[in-house]
């Protein structure tokens, strides 16, 4: 239903815009109905910058995202609305999510004023309590409290709740659960993971991997705006073939067993400009000449694909 | 022993009246000891480290001691306190990004703070550049302004500033959270480097995720609401614990390898208490599987067996 | 809607600090001096109701009488409620202006904001005292709402300047973006999501350019830019300075106009100051 064509992002930075910043390069997968899909990339890799994109809250620079076959960019102001009847998304920081001066339930009372100005009162406080009940609140104990004196938990299933109330088909969940306190994690974990049941696809985007395989099919890493490994996550889980994708799952903490290898300390300031070789150049231990010819991404096994000179050299012998 | 704390009870002064953020409060720290701190938002662990470096308004002191190499701190004078702070006890805080004056280049920077506490730069220098090596932040750093390091070499950066003085207990406040899981585990494992090299002669490590501090820390402690729940080594807590609350929150974290599809993990149901009017009693009784009559009384932090401490009437009351 | 327990708080802790007590009350006395002064008095501000001409207080006419024999008093309670206007017109437009332009450079950005922002800066490095001496020196009839208007329009680029800066870091916050998730409209949002945020300080704005614009009035006045067809505080001193106030030793001309400006600007700033420690808890003091 999603899907994502050679999608780029570049920001003018610096003085009068003299230098670029690729944010996003050349991206492309796409988001079955009722899968959801992790996207799992540390900070600046363009995670976030991705589902910006899909919510229509920042501009494409290049390629194209379409829904069920509709360009998104092509959607006028007017029509935005009805765009976001099937798309919504919720975010990382559950506190910066709320006007801080007004009620929680602020947001539902604006979904019914927005898209339901129709339904009378009685019948939307019954379709609010519904979706409340739908994502393990009381409706009695949330309703009429401030964002203050409600719990990061609570908060982000509100956001669930009201993109329910929309019937919608995609969900842009942005590092909705990293702040989240370690006891309540998983509940709404499992709540994202239920959704699917109602036929909704998940874009769940995260830097934790174990969060990603607990319940997405497929993942997608990227690193630096670029991917570099993506396919169903049973496969890159069990047989990562990136070097960054190994090391990312080697500096996972567990609880079954200790940190092996040491990790490479970054001693380079912010990246800017395009490089020309692999985005992991600097930073990957098996880095060679070929590697400074960027990688195309290439289909290694079924449903699982890598942009690695390594691994496609060794696939042709 | 580098650190002990005996007894200590901090609230924090509100209009509506004092919120019980710390109660009673027993626990130490040996030299060579990275201590795990681990609990809810909320729970009081940033409220411990904050009152060991500066216990300001709205924080009121209520009872209880700090001793630091057996010298009482006097946590309650946040004047006097200042001359064991950054010297005897440090903090590297949680958003070490933004510790950094963004105006000033580092190295004048360093020179400022260790002539407020009258230390030569010129002597400290050779140390300083031998531990930016151990960081591996080349020796310019010195001569750049903050913005020109990423947030990695930030947050390092902040790491070797914090240990200048070789401070008897570093306390590393989540530094850890806002990072991806590389720069997650190289700073862990930095961590532990200083304190083979002397940085630093203990550490107390707060975050709310216990993997990490399986991988680090050599004791953990658990804390709920004010209180401690349960003290012990690193091997024992995770894979023995004895107080229900750190068992259920033990079994709540996703492992690698563990899918929806397959194994439905829980939660802990509930809320931690507010603590403006804290409830009687055991303050985990309303989330606990195994309250009972006995947890209307607060239990006490006893030794159940050598080096594990725990506050539970169920599991407590055996030993 | 109204978080009333945040509400309450402000205003328990408004009322307990020096600072807004102390400015409250001196705004208070003079306000209420501008309200019903001019029935206590018979006299109207430019009648000749001393024959004697200059005199020193006396219980007839309470802060004496100028060098025409005009009750001074009278003067001062009307020249206090032409200072308000000014400050509540003026500065209300300036604040106003500042506002819209302030959030809509703020929240749009890009090539919108780059023009205002332009427009601010030039704005901003006009001489305005230069500026507004021209413009007044060409009006024949001046009244107090001309001289509002003028003030008005142009002081506001500082407050546009901080008004954008704010909007800046509050749209790049979460809930401005479920805004957009929610279809709402960018009027609507700046007006319902981001203004509400800022209130305590727009009101902290305010209070800065009502004090600014009793300022700049009082300087137009003294020198001789003022109302035609008023009096005011400013005016008060310019005559009493053309008419020798100051050789004749007439001190009741000049010193209560003088010290009420001082005072209510005064008692202005102080306010601004003790609602920062209350907006803003890390200055408040327990």
């Amino acid at each position: 239903m999603l899907e994502l064509d050679h999608v780029s992002k570049i920001y003018k930075v610096g003085t009068f815009g003299g230098k670029e910043l690729h944010a996003v390069r050349d991206v492309s997968f796409s988001i079955q109905d009722g899968e959801v899909v992790s996207l799992i990339g540390e900070s600046g890799s363009g995670k976030s910058t991705i589902g910006k994109m899909v919510l229509r809250l920042i501009s494409i620079s290049d390629g194209s995202i379409t829904i069920d076959g509709e360009d998104i960019s092509k959607i006028e102001t007017k029509e935005s609305k009805e765009y976001y009847r099937k798309v919504q998304g919720v975010f990382q920081d559950p506190y910066s999510s709320y006007n801080p001066i007004f009620k929680a339930d602020r947001i539902f009372h604006i979904i019914h004023d927005e898209f339901y100005p129709d339904v009378d009162k009685h019948t939307w406080d019954d379709k609010v309590n519904n979706a409340l009940q739908d994502v393990g609140l009381n409706p009695e104990h949330v309703l009429g409290k401030f964002p203050h004196q409600l719990s990061g938990g609570q908060l982000q299933r509100f956001l669930i709740a009201r993109a329910l109330l929309l019937d919608i088909k995609l969900l842009v969940a942005d590092e909705i659960i990293s702040m989240l306190d370690a006891s309540v994690r998983i509940d709404v974990l499992n709540l994202l993971a239920d959704l699917k049941t109602r036929g909704l696809s998940v874009l769940f985007i995260t830097h934790d991997l174990s969060l990603a395989n607990y319940i997405s099919e497929s993942a997608i890493i990227l690193y630096r705006g670029c991917i570099l490994e993506r396919g169903s996550t049973e496969k890159i889980f069990d047989n990562p073939l990136h070097p960054y994708t190994q090391m990312l799952i080697s500096a996972v903490p567990r609880l079954d067993q200790k940190w092996a290898t040491k990790v490479k300390l970054d001693s380079e300031a912010a990246h800017l400009g395009v490089p020309t070789g692999c985005v992991y150049y600097d930073r990957c231990p098996y880095a060679f000449e070929k590697c400074k010819v960027h990688p195309e991404i290439i289909e290694v096994s079924t449903d699982h694909h890598v942009a690695c000179w390594k691994v496609s050299d060794s696939q042709e012998k | 022993m580098s650190l002990q704390i005996e007894n200590l009870s901090v609230y924090y002064q509100t209009l509506k009246g004092d919120v019980h953020a710390l109660e009673d409060i027993t626990l130490d720290v040996k030299l060579g000891e990275i201590m795990g701190l681990a609990g809810e938002s909320g729970c009081g662990k940033t409220t411990l480290c904050q009152s060991l470096i500066y216990l300001n308004p709205p924080m009121k002191y209520m009872t209880g001691r700090v001793m630091l190499n057996g010298n009482e701190l006097p946590i309650w004078d946040a004047e006097k306190m200042n001359q064991h702070r950054f010297r005897d006890i440090s903090i590297i805080p949680q958003y070490a990004m933004n510790a950094l004056n963004p105006i000033r280049k580092i190295g004048p920077m360093i020179r400022d703070l260790l002539t407020s506490k009258k230390v030569d730069y010129k002597d400290r220098l050779p140390e300083l550049k031998h531990r930016l090596d151990v960081v591996n932040l080349p020796h310019d750093v010195l001569g750049m302004y903050p913005f020109e390091l990423s947030g990695g070499m930030k947050q390092r950066m902040v790491m070797v500033l914090s240990t200048l003085l070789d401070p008897t207990l570093l306390i590393a406040d989540e530094i850890t959270s806002a990072l991806d899981v590389a720069s997650q585990k190289a700073v862990s494992e930095l961590l532990v480097k200083f304190l083979d090299e002397g940085c630093c002669k203990s550490a107390i490590f707060i975050t709310h995720d216990i993997s990490i501090l399986y991988q680090i820390a050599n004791t953990i402690t658990v804390m709920y609401a004010g209180y401690l729940a349960e003290k012990a080594s690193t091997e024992t807590i995770i894979h023995s614990p004895r107080h229900p609350y750190t068992k259920l929150l033990i079994a709540s974290l996703p492992k690698i390898g563990v899918k929806y599809s397959e194994k439905h993990l829980k939660g802990i149901p509930g809320h931690p208490p507010l603590l403006l009017n804290p409830p009687i009693g055991c303050r985990f009784r309303d989330r606990c599987p195994l309250a009972f009559e006995k947890c209307t009384e607060v239990p006490p932090f006893v030794e159940i067996e050598k080096d594990h401490f725990i506050a539970c009437w169920r599991e407590g009351s055996h030993a | 809607m109204k978080n009333l327990r945040i509400h309450n708080e402000i205003l328990y802790f408004a009322l307990r600090n020096k600072k807004v007590q102390i400015g409250l009350i001196i705004i208070l006395f003079f306000v209420l001096l501008a309200l019903i002064g001019p029935t206590l008095t018979m006299y109207q501000p430019f009648e000749y109701a001393n024959p004697l001409g200059p005199q020193a207080p006396s219980s007839k006419f309470w802060m004496g009488t100028t060098f025409f024999g005009q009750d001074v008093f009278s003067q001062f309670v009307n020249g206090l409620r032409a200072t308000f206007i000014v400050g509540l017109l003026g500065g209300g437009i300036g604040t106003l202006l500042g506002i819209v332009i302030g959030f809509t450079a703020g929240y749009y950005g890009g090539i919108v904001d780059e023009i205002l922002n332009a427009l601010t800066n030039i704005v901003l490095v006009i001489p305005t005292m230069a500026v507004l001496l021209i413009i007044a020196a060409y009006l024949d009839v001046r009244s107090v709402f001309t001289e509002c208007i003028l003030i008005g329009l142009t002081s506001w680029p500082w407050t546009a300047r901080a008004v954008r800066a704010q909007t800046f870091s509050l749209r790049t916050r979460d809930f401005v973006d479920l805004a957009k998730l929610s279809g709402m409209k960018s009027f609507k949002i700046i007006f319902s999501e981001i203004a509400p945020n800022m209130m305590s300080y727009l009101l902290l704005v305010f209070i800065l350019q009502f004090g600014g614009a009793i300022l700049t009035a009082a300087t137009l006045d003294f020198i001789g830019l003022g109302p035609t067809n008023a009096i005011s505080l400013g005016l008060m001193m310019q005559y009493s300075v053309l008419w020798g106030a100051l050789p004749f030793g007439m001190w009741w001309w000049f010193v209560p106009p003088g010290l009420a400006i001082t005072a209510i600007v005064g008692a202005l700033y102080c306010t601004n100051v003790g609602l920062d420690e209350v907006f803003n808890p890390k200055l408040r003091e327990m």
